[in-house]
């Protein structure tokens, strides 16, 4: 299509115009000949993943072959990890899930570790487990308040009897895509529910295979022109420990077709509540040019202009504190297998205060394309990925440095590299111990935004 | 006539416009409470009341809103000139226009009586309740608009200019290097580039600006700074004039919405807000043809845009209430276009019988709400969101789509455009004339909207700072040469109008201030 970009006047000024384009072309397409070609498989037929090894020049086989990359379904990351299967991953060999991702992408145990996480902080003082004088946390408190279901019953009728008139949201644990999810406002729905679902198959209780997790709904949402959004943040890992991360700059919200009323009536109209793609698009107004979708840079141009500048960079900076603090969170835990890195789609909610909610985060983001905008930004988003994960396109080497240099990140920013926020807080440990003030006793701050701000500079 | 004459022509002029306004009553209230004051001495009433008035910022008020009145309209400069010579001074313009205006009006009054909708109608009980309470959800409402169509697009309005002709004017010579080569034949004086330069100094190569991602001489956060601090003192200083000329370079993200309310003097007061729900309320009860129009129009244009889709419920808020709205009439005045007249049924040309139609006088035509979209990024309340694109209309965007002589109207846009390429870009232009390929038939659905819905919405909005800030629309038919001029090795590849077409069809990647810098001081003269 417009391979004029760089076309007429070559000042440098006008670079970034067209820079997504120039992206692509500037790739050394098929590098490293010399070091034979990576072979693929996957099990996602989608044609943004297809379109980008075929650029490569990558050898597609089959499952049974030898492989060097396999972009994988969560059901197949299960078996090639299982202790059945006894799969063996080489040296050249890339898989794009951790062998346990559930930890940070099932709903529960999500919330389980982030619960964890916030004790193991408190035991040891940390000053990021600072709380109010209501008792929450001033910084870790980003997920809305979570109870898993059957278990935690009781917790959560206690909690629902302190503010009889909230809303709360159940979701099953193991869904995706909006399946399963309904909304109550009452005890007895509950109880109705723990009913039925004994007696039918839907939920074998014990075995925990079809728990729910119940949360405090948002019920005062940030409204644009008068609809309800959510954001979808793409997050790449490539390792956790030490822990090194890095944010899509092209995320994007997605809106409700129909306008948000917060009045218990509509409760049942879920077109209102969620906003799922695979949901949405069941709705009447569904608009298959643009999908609902607006992205990140109009939503931060919205909010510099009508609410200003400072609180703007705030919601942002917070927005990234809770994925880095999710990331480390489930980082403990998690199996950082070298062989592995992972793609995630954070679903975040922002309220009319301002302040980010995160509400889950997604091992296989969709890879669907909606609309030709998704379609472009997809297919770069892989591109991006490809680039950080098999540097130059060669055949990967999972000791491999996870350093890559700046021009290789494209879209991608810097979120937190553990590695150099220790070095760089060993410097000023040094620097304060020979008594230069810190100047900042922003808790808050600490290493992780700060650096990974200077990062993007 | 001599300059003292004509200032003090002004200064009467403004005063008898100001004598009547809200701010003239405020005032006169404020100078009489004061008065109860122990700093108002009796000896020294005059410059009492006078400082008192400085102190307490009415005088700025006062300022502005003379600064306003100084932009909207001017009287004619010679008190014998007949009025339509305000409207435009040239006859075969407003010759054009009337007969365009004739045409625009027939397609409608056939529009209803084909479709058996009435121009107007009032709403009956039931309906109004309705519409009362799907008033901010109006874009969930699918009514069948299938049988309605827009009055006019953008290209129908073009051939109407391509065909205009002074009668005054020889254009019978050969055709020479010195001929136009373009559509447009009016001869209207239009700047060149020296002349540009000299206008838009602000933009040159070494001044600072906004929308520019690296600077020559300083380092861009270390402008950028600076320059947001000099802002936040524009905006608290209240002072159109300053916001004016500050907006040259470029209006920070976050003092954009109270800097251009400021230079446009629209203050929200309670009164308009006030008059706004006295809008609101004439479309609960009455329902129009026109309002069918602008439905449609913004259901093919800004539901469809990535940019703008979020905002569609607020442009019908907008829209609906702007068609009702008789305060913009006055604008005409000074607008060649005349408000179209309806009658009552049965009394056809019964001049005691006439309306306005639509109440505003304004037809909306294909894109017209895409005006008002970029302005919801920057006002989440509708009735501000009103009064700035009501302000924004019948300062500038009212002159893209009628026929005038004016340096900021359409035509001599065309014309600018056409001469800038001829002049600059010889051999480009010469290759699409030769390909059937027009540059202006391009172009001009660019102009007519100020690019609104072609670029992206942080660019836009940096563009029309500028044509805030120099109060003048040339800037869009400059950005336009600079389009081609940054495609142009592009566009010698090609062999026919829709492929220009499509290297022109996505501009939403251009970064529109470094293009409009380099094509005017950049470019070899």
């Amino acid at each position: 299509m417009l391979t004029h970009c760089a076309a007429a006047l070559s000042s440098a000024r006008l670079t970034g115009a067209d820079d997504w384009l120039f992206h692509r072309h500037r790739f050394p397409v098929g590098g490293g000949a010399m070091a034979g070609k990576v072979k693929w498989v996957t099990d996602i037929e989608k044609s943004v993943l297809i379109n980008n090894f075929e650029k490569r020049d990558w050898i597609q086989v089959s499952e049974n072959e030898d492989w060097n990359f396999y972009w994988m379904s969560i059901q197949t990351i299960r078996n090639v990890f299982s202790v059945d299967t006894g799969y063996r991953l080489s040296d050249d060999q890339m898989v794009n899930h951790f062998p346990n991702h559930y930890e940070l992408t099932r709903k529960d145990l999500m919330i389980k570790n982030i619960k964890r996480y916030r004790k193991e902080l408190e035991k040891e003082s940390s000053p990021l487990a600072e709380k109010d004088d209501n008792g929450k946390y001033i910084y870790l408190d980003f997920v809305p308040v979570t109870f898993m279901l059957p278990a935690d019953y009781n917790l959560f009728v206690e909690e629902f009897r302190k503010n009889p008139s909230s809303t709360w949201i159940m979701k099953p644990c193991g869904k995706a895509q909006g399946k399963g999810i309904f909304l109550i406002n009452k005890l007895s729905q509950i109880k109705k529910w723990s009913r039925d679902s004994r007696t039918s198959t839907f939920m074998a209780a014990s075995s925990g295979k079809e728990a729910y997790v119940i949360s405090l709904y948002i019920d005062n949402p940030l409204l644009i022109g008068g609809k309800k959004f959510d954001l979808r943040l793409y997050v790449l890992v490539t390792t956790y420990r030490p822990l090194k991360c890095y944010m899509y700059k092209l995320g994007f919200c997605r809106f409700c077709t129909v306008k948000y009323t917060p009045s218990t009536s509509e409760l049942d109209n879920m077109f209102v509540h969620l906003t799922n793609v695979a949901i949405q698009k069941h709705g009447d107004d569904y608009n298959h040019v643009h999908g609902g979708k607006w992205t990140v840079s109009n939503l931060r141009l919205y909010l510099e202009s009508t609410r200003g500048k400072e609180v703007t960079g705030r919601l942002f900076d917070q927005i990234h504190w809770i994925v880095v603090q999710s990331l480390k969170a489930v980082a403990p835990v998690m199996n950082n297998d070298k062989h592995c890195f992972e793609c995630y789609g954070y679903d975040i909610i922002i309220d009319d205060k301002l302040k980010p909610w995160l509400i889950e985060v997604n091992a296989s983001p969709s890879l669907t394309s909606s609309t030709a905008n998704d379609r472009i930004l997809k297919y770069n988003l892989i591109n991006d990925t490809l680039n950080i994960v098999t540097p130059n396109g060669e055949i990967p080497d999972c000791r491999w440095n996870r350093s890559p240099p700046r021009e290789a990140l494209g879209n991608y920013q810097v979120l937190y590299d553990e590695e150099q926020a220790q070095s760089e807080n060993a410097e000023r440990d040094l620097r304060s111990r020979s008594g230069q003030s810190l100047g900042s006793k922003g808790t808050k701050g600490s290493a992780g935004v700060r650096v990974s701000a200077a990062t993007w500079k | 006539m001599n300059e003292g004459n004509d200032l003090s022509l002004t200064i009467a002029h403004i005063v008898q416009r100001l004598k009547g306004s809200h701010l003239h009553s405020q005032i006169e209230r404020q100078a009489k409470e004061c008065l109860h004051q122990p700093e108002i001495k009796l000896e020294s009433l005059k410059e009492d009341v006078r400082s008192f008035l400085k102190t307490s910022g009415w005088e700025r008020k006062l300022q502005n809103a003379v600064y306003r009145e100084l932009h909207v309209q001017l009287p004619l400069s010679h008190p014998i000139a007949p009025p339509e010579h305000l409207k435009e001074p040239l006859a075969y313009m407003r010759k054009a226009q009337a007969s365009w205006e004739k045409r625009v009006l027939k397609s409608l009054n056939s529009m209803s009586s084909e479709l058996g909708v009435p121009l107007a109608r009032m709403r009956p009980a039931a309906e109004q309740k309705e519409i009362t309470n799907k008033w901010n959800e109006m874009g969930t409402d699918e009514p069948d608009l299938s049988r309605f169509r827009p009055v006019y697009a953008p290209k129908d309005f073009l051939e109407v200019l391509i065909s205009l002709q002074n009668p005054n004017y020889d254009s019978s010579e050969a055709v020479s290097s010195r001929s136009h080569w373009g559509l447009i034949h009016s001869p209207l004086n239009v700047r060149d580039i020296p002349q540009l330069r000299r206008s838009f100094s602000e933009l040159n190569l070494t001044t600072g600006q906004l929308g520019i991602d690296d600077h020559a001489h300083i380092h861009p956060d270390l402008f950028e700074s600076d320059y947001v601090q000099i802002g936040k003192k524009v905006v608290e200083d209240q002072d159109s004039a300053a916001a004016q000329q500050y907006s040259r370079r470029g209006c920070p993200t976050g003092l954009r919405a109270d800097l251009w309310a400021l230079i446009l003097n629209s203050t929200n007061q309670p009164q308009d807000v006030m008059h706004y729900e006295q809008l609101k309320a004439g479309v609960i009860q009455h329902d129009l043809l026109v309002d069918k129009l602008i439905y449609k129009d913004v259901k093919l244009t800004a539901s469809n845009d990535d940019y703008y889709f979020v905002f569609e419920d607020f442009l019908y808020q907008v829209l609906l209430c702007f068609s009702r709205d008789t305060a913009v009439l006055e604008h005409f005045k000074y607008n060649s276009a005349t408000p179209p007249k309806a009658y009552v049924q049965g009394k056809v040309d019964d001049e005691e019988c006439a309306v306005v139609y639509p109440p505003n006088g304004v037809i909306p035509f294909h894109g017209f709400s895409m005006y008002v979209a970029p302005l919801c990024y920057l006002y989440n309340e509708p009735s501000k969101l009103y009064s700035v694109f009501r302000e924004m209309y019948i300062r500038f965007f009212f002159r893209l789509h009628s026929i005038s002589s004016s340096p900021s109207g359409i035509v001599s846009l065309c014309l600018q455009f056409e001469r800038l390429i001829q002049t600059h870009l010889p051999q480009l232009f010469y290759h699409l004339r030769q390909i059937g390929a027009q540059p202006l038939r391009i172009a001009f659905k660019w102009m007519v909207r100020a690019f609104s819905g072609y670029l992206s919405t942080d660019q836009l909005l940096l563009l029309w700072d500028r044509i805030l800030g120099y109060d003048s629309l040339e800037i869009v038919a400059v950005l336009a040469a600079a389009v081609f001029a940054f495609r142009a090795e592009n566009l010698m590849e090609v062999t026919s109008l829709a492929s220009a077409e499509a290297v022109l069809a996505d501009l939403s990647t251009l970064k529109v201030i470094p293009l409009i810098q380099i094509f005017l001081f950049a470019t070899a003269i």
